[in-house]
């Protein structure tokens, strides 16, 4: 892992959003592309010694619950279409978070809820849906066809300042509008933290500003990330050495030069704190179901902070899950179980007819128009500020959307090869069930608490006013069947060492 | 802006394939080359048809998922950028684009611009990594690496295994792919016990898989999205000849850099 290092030779580090100290270690703008590989050459190294078989292009499409434990999986081959079961003594998911319900986000356009949906659907709870991450430093979308949003490394914001301009719709560029009309609206009203204050902070700030009728670019919904300051303090070679991938990222989407005008960025989501429910061993309300990283709940609360979700990644599968899953296995007593298990013949019937039906379908619709739909209305209703009436609003849409979808969807060619419309109807499918449950969750959780922002419930001055007495705990769902709601509960949350305070980055 | 398409459909590797002509509207300049595609798939499926079927995933240039030739090159026109990072303002309104896959014995065809790229996973597999155990590593500042030898384990480890540079060689090697990766683990000292075996490892891999020999043509360093420098090829063949001239292997054909490689037999 080739982090950056001092000219000493020891290990470089950076700060983040959140906190006040240089204490991240960093590969230039793309550490987590760096340890990803990292992993997959260790990975690649088990599968050399035999220890470790990988199968790639599958995807999980129920689980198999054998009195009452999680005894192996469904899956269907994407190249071949075929659908076969994986038999086992427990089942790790590390199937990552479920941004891309906004359709919009930052997160790869493979990377769905699927996997932790279908779990769910088999009984493990799903804890806290409505903790969704909208990150600030995203480039803004440039129009209707836009596929997915980019992530400009929080880096940025460590040298970077953010303004807009004091008079509303001033068209001048950036270079022309004079220091004293520029508002640096972070630095003025987070003075300690300034540019680094929290990203649910900093993205409801940008969304306010913008709502205000501030915004720059085209659309209006754009603040500047503005590097001049720094590129003057500390010379151009050292701030492209330490953004230079993100320049020429940022320069070839957007065809402008951030060293020569300042970036445009917006929100956009980015991470899903909420997940499976899981104990301090990872598993979940399955017994043998074990879930790690960002599939679960775990770690984050209402919001989390820079570089926490790679410390998650490392905690879950180097330290917990070795110890957890030898644990389960040695103190538990399971009936062997084969595919020929008739569990294993009934799910996989089950996914066979929900493929069926999907290929089957030919009407209007394409999936991605209903994708963009939902997408929306999340990022309306149950984006960055939430309000009763609107997400009472999005639950009487989104059930009506999802019997459109069944009735209008069109989903060409065929099961038994390489599909991707079918591969994404059934990701849809899943968001337009999973997206329901995340308005209950956000209309129940009747206060404001980290990335959860209802605005019935804040501060004089905009922050998230937090209900204690009432909402200090985690909201676990249940599923009930296919027609009934899922059932809420809750687990208190008991602070021992710490008590919690109102935050405050001012 | 319209642009006019010939893109290259096969429903699998076993039938033969053809190049069927598209036109798209309603191209705007800021838009990227495969939110085009999205847009003419969507059209496409609308219209009764099957989709055009392509990889991409972050669709930010750093999963090596996306990768085809337009007219003729792997990511098309503009240097230094994946498919999924060109913009249509890297085109003229009108143009007329040939889409084709990668073309490579190692590559098979899965479905019209899609290949099977698991030759990759199988030269990583044979000596791409470390043999220290993963959760076991000593605290990292124990061990101080120079700034300079960083950088450029750094620049060598930005590949991100697409197979533009296997496309685009006439040999349809993968050398700058494994080069690169011996050159981020070589410079570094976790990566100094394997470094004579790594080499000749992930070679002899490359060459049961049916990717080709190099013969110094550079096609590889011209479209390589990452900027991954040929010069690593050298470096690759001085680690190869260094583990064979320390006895790590009996050398049977000329060196392994040379176009001849892929016809000698197996070490």
């Amino acid at each position: 892992m080739p982090f950056a290092r001092e000219y000493g030779g020891s290990l470089a580090n950076r700060s983040f959003g959140g906190s006040q100290v240089a204490r991240t270690f960093y590969a230039r703008g793309q550490t987590g592309q760096q340890l990803l590989l990292g992993a997959y050459q260790a990975l690649q190294r088990q599968v050399a010694l035999g220890r470790c078989r990988v199968l790639v292009r599958r995807e999980m499409l129920d689980l198999v619950v054998i009195d009452g434990a999680a005894r192996g999986i469904v899956v269907r081959d994407l190249e071949s279409g075929a659908i076969t079961g994986h038999a086992a003594h427990a089942v790790l998911l590390a199937t990552g978070g479920y941004a891309n319900v906004f359709n919009l986000s930052t997160n790869a356009k493979g990377s769905n809820a699927t996997a932790i949906w279908r779990a769910h659907r088999r009984g493990a709870g799903f804890a806290n849906p409505c903790f969704t991450q909208i990150h600030p430093t995203c480039i803004p979308a440039s129009g209707e066809h836009q596929a997915k949003l980019t992530l400009m490394s929080e880096s940025l914001r460590n040298d970077g300042r953010v303004w807009v301009p004091h008079v509303r719709g001033d068209t001048r560029p950036a270079a022309q509008i004079p220091e004293d009309e520029r508002d640096y609206f972070l630095e003025r009203r987070y003075p300690s933290y300034g540019n680094l204050v929290p990203r649910d902070v900093a993205s409801r700030a940008a969304k306010a500003i913008c709502d205000a009728g501030s915004g720059v670019g085209p659309g209006g919904y754009g603040v500047y990330l503005d590097l001049a300051e720094a590129i003057g303090r500390m010379g151009r070679a050292t701030i492209d050495e330490r953004y230079g991938n993100l320049f020429e990222m940022y320069q070839s989407i957007t065809d402008e030069d951030p060293r020569a005008v300042p970036m445009r960025i917006y929100p956009a989501p980015h991470y899903t704190m909420g997940g499976l429910w899981v104990d301090y061993a990872l598993m979940s309300t399955i017994p043998g179901l074990f879930v790690l990283g960002e599939a679960n709940f775990s770690d984050h609360g209402a919001n989390r902070l820079g570089a926490s979700a790679l410390m998650q990644g490392l905690a879950d599968g180097y330290f917990i899950a070795p110890l957890a899953v030898g644990d389960y296995l040695a103190s538990s007593n399971l009936a062997a179980v084969g595919l020929g298990h008739p569990a294993f013949a009934e799910a996989a019937a089950g996914v066979a007819r929900r493929v069926e039906t999907l290929v089957s379908s030919r009407r209007g619709r394409t999936v991605e128009s209903f994708h963009r739909e939902l997408g929306k209305l999340l990022w309306d209703e149950c984006g960055m500020s939430r309000s009763a009436a609107g997400l009472r609003a999005a639950l009487a849409q989104i059930p009506v959307l999802r019997a459109a979808f069944w009735r209008e969807v069109i989903v060409p060619g065929r099961g038994n090869e390489l599909n991707q419309a079918l591969e994404r109807a059934g990701r849809v499918a899943d968001f337009l069930e999973l997206g329901e449950l995340m308005c209950r969750d956000a209309l129940e959780r009747d206060e404001s608490c980290g990335s959860h922002f209802r605005v019935e419930h804040q501060t004089p001055d905009g922050e998230a006013k937090r209900d204690d007495t009432r909402f200090a705990h985690v909201a676990v769902w249940k599923h009930a069947g296919p027609d009934a709601p899922a059932r809420r509960h809750v687990e208190p949350l008991a602070f021992t060492a710490v008590a919690p305070s109102a935050r405050s980055y001012q | 802006m319209k642009m006019i398409l010939h893109v290259w459909r096969q429903r699998a590797a076993t039938e033969p394939g053809a190049f069927v002509r598209y036109e798209v509207g309603g191209g705007l300049p800021d838009m990227s080359f495969l939110e085009l595609l999205d847009v003419l798939n969507e059209r496409i499926a609308r219209e009764g048809g099957e989709p055009i079927a392509f990889e991409s995933d972050c669709r930010e240039g750093i999963c090596g998922a996306c990768g085809f030739m337009i007219n003729g090159v792997a990511h098309g026109p503009r240097a230094r950028t994946t498919v999924c990072q060109l913009h249509l303002r890297s085109f003229r309104d009108g143009d007329e684009l040939w889409l084709e896959p990668w073309r490579a014995q190692a590559f098979p065809i899965v479905r019209d611009l899609v290949v099977d790229r698991k030759a990759f996973d199988r030269i990583i597999a044979a000596g791409g990594y470390i043999t220290a155990p993963t959760g076991s590593a000593p605290e990292a500042n124990a061990t101080r690496i120079a700034k300079r030898d960083a950088d450029a384990a750094m620049d060598a480890a930005a590949c991100i295994g697409c197979g533009a540079c296997v496309a685009a060689c006439p040999n349809a090697s993968a050398s700058l792919f494994m080069a690169a990766k011996i050159a981020h683990l070589g410079h570094l000292p976790q990566g100094q016990p394997e470094r004579a075996s790594r080499a000749l490892h992930m070679i002899a891999e490359a060459d049961r898989e049916g990717f080709g020999g190099c013969s110094n043509a550079g096609a590889c360093e011209a479209v390589c999205p990452k900027g991954i420098r040929a010069s690593s090829i050298a470096r690759m063949n001085r680690d190869y000849l260094g583990a064979v001239l320390a006895g790590q292997v009996e050398l049977r054909g000329p060196c392994p850099g040379s176009s001849s490689r892929a016809d000698r037999s197996r070490p």
